[in-house]
């Protein structure tokens, strides 16, 4: 296995250049520009189908855009054929939204399966390394468990320890907080951060979990329409002069990002032919 | 013929038939023989075989019981009924016992692959294995592949023999025929070469039609409820459909 980083410290982790991506028809991203700086946690916050999800499957190469560059470090993800892809994922974790842990599996076997897919380790450093990195989310008790016995917030854990299995440079969080309980939720945030404390990773988490983001990230950006609007400081962007942003931040139902979702004239709809 | 003159269903249908040839060379080409692969397709043996293996048994018998004594009367009417033995094992070994197994196969286990390939992409297994650098074809349908094309000629002997028991229990222990004459008849008439080895030559054929056919559509189901439930449904229409066209063409071709 190729074991030197994919990330330069002194350069971006990830770039996405003037990216262009329609799906079903519909425009997602619009010269979206993105800049995700090296050994930091950067958040991406915005509205449900502002196109969040879209971002971290063009990093991770799952869709490829419909014009525009994305790199991770100095390697163009969109150029890359099969293997290759496969090469730069070993060096990414990802944690998707529900954990997606491989439910024929223990939690154990579930964090030994990229250990034991790509290295030739021996068994018992593979069990040391596994435990090692269900300890640090606090799961280890859990190991010879089953996915389906334990709690969403506890998947999503274990899928975190499984991102981690290979020790990436990179971490890639999707919605980490959703439909978390308050404690649940304190404790995923801290646990980002630890992980990029310790570890020393880049990592990248997409939420719209306002009040979180000041916590753990030292990044944020916030899209909205298909472009990043503003990206700074978390606490920053709260004094940001910009309409947009403080309808995010302040949850406001209408604004620049309208509640309605276009359409026709209510009262014509309603009514529409009566009386006339 | 252009595009605008062609029907949408036999565009679809072929471009669907296109799409499963793709998939099923992909499958054949990711194709793993150490030792992971060997367990992983052995623990489908078991899961997909043998939890078969009571349908199968249970269905073998009673198709040889009914199969014998509807047999058995009509030839008797003729007083010929000594020769049900010949009937039997000729439309066991030759048609019944490979084209029902395939069937029976493809509502017990196919529809099971299909739902579980179909609900791990509905829970995003197959893009965190995809995302791990890990192929998901080499990983999830590869074992299931080759793990039904190895259980279905297993179950279609195993569907044999149970559906012979039922001939034997009905034709010697209720009707009394002598059990010399039942097993002569049978010996003297099938042959193991063009008889019971083109059944089986049939059951490998129907073994990787019915395979591929439940990772296929587990594979390209909707990452919904209706789209596995649809996923399963298909499974079954297609293998009962491809498997009797199959078999008039291989009975045809082995006249």
């Amino acid at each position: 296995m190729e074991t030197s980083s994919i990330i330069n410290p002194d350069l971006p982790a990830i770039r996405l250049e003037g990216v262009r991506m329609v799906r079903s028809g519909q425009l997602v991203l619009d010269e979206f520009n993105l800049e995700v700086p090296a050994g930091r946690v950067t958040a991406i916050m915005g509205p449900s189908g502002s196109g969040k999800t879209t971002v971290l499957k063009l990093i991770t190469g799952q869709i490829r855009p419909d014009a525009g560059r994305i790199y991770i470090g100095e390697i163009e993800i969109g150029k890359l054929g099969r293997q290759e892809l496969n090469e730069v994922r070993r060096h990414v974790g990802v944690l998707l939204q529900n954990g997606a842990l491989l439910t024929d599996m223990t939690c154990f076997d579930n964090v030994a399966l990229p250990i034991r897919e790509h290295t030739d380790l021996p068994e018992s450093l593979i069990e040391k390394l596994v435990l090692l990195k269900l300890q640090a989310v606090g799961l280890r008790g859990a190991s010879r468990m089953y996915p389906q016995q334990l709690s969403g917030g506890m998947n999503r854990r274990v899928a975190t320890a499984r991102a981690l299995a290979l020790d990436p440079d990179l971490m890639l969080y999707d919605e980490p907080f959703a439909g978390l309980d308050p404690i649940s939720l304190a404790a995923s945030g801290r646990l980002i951060r630890q992980i990029n404390r310790v570890v020393g990773i880049t990592s990248l988490v997409i939420t719209h979990d306002v009040a979180e983001v000041s916590k753990f990230a030292d990044y944020a950006c916030i899209m909205a329409n298909g472009r990043v609007v503003s990206c700074g400081i978390p606490d920053q962007l709260r004094q940001a002069d910009n309409e947009m942003i403080q309808q995010f931040l302040e949850g406001l139902p209408d604004g620049p990002v309208p509640f309605h979702y276009p359409a026709a004239d209510f009262e014509q709809e309603l009514f529409g032919g009566e009386g006339s | 013929m252009n595009e605008s003159t062609a029907n949408p269903w036999v565009k679809r249908a072929v471009s669907r038939l296109g799409g499963a040839s793709v998939f099923l060379f992909q499958a054949l080409a990711s194709m793993k023989f150490d030792r992971f692969h060997a367990g992983e397709t052995l623990r489908q043996v078991y899961y997909i075989g043998v939890r078969s293996l009571v349908i199968i048994m249970m269905s073998g018998f009673f198709v040889g019981l009914v199969l014998t004594l509807q047999t058995y009367d009509t030839l008797n009417r003729f007083g010929a009924g000594d020769a049900v033995s010949t009937v039997l094992g000729l439309s066991l070994f030759k048609e019944l016992g490979p084209v029902l197994t395939a069937i029976l196969f493809a509502g017990r286990a196919g529809t099971s692959v299909a739902a579980e390939i179909g609900l791990m992409r509905a829970t995003e297994q197959i893009d965190a294995l995809d995302l791990m650098g890990i192929d998901p074809m080499e990983r999830i349908v590869q074992p299931r592949l080759l793990a039904g094309i190895i259980a279905v000629p297993v179950l279609t002997l195993v569907f044999n023999f149970m559906a012979l028991l039922g001939g034997v229990t009905f034709a010697i222990y209720m009707m009394g025929l002598d059990p010399v004459t039942f097993w002569g008849n049978m010996q003297n008439s099938i042959g193991l070469w063009e008889d019971f080895a083109s059944g089986m030559f049939k059951a490998v054929a129907f073994g990787v039609i019915a395979s591929w056919l439940m990772v296929y559509f587990g594979w390209i189901a909707h990452p919904t409820g209706e789209g596995v439930a649809k996923a399963t449904t298909h499974t079954v229409i297609a293998t009962a459909i491809a498997v009797l066209l199959l078999d008039f063409v291989l009975s045809a071709m082995m006249l």
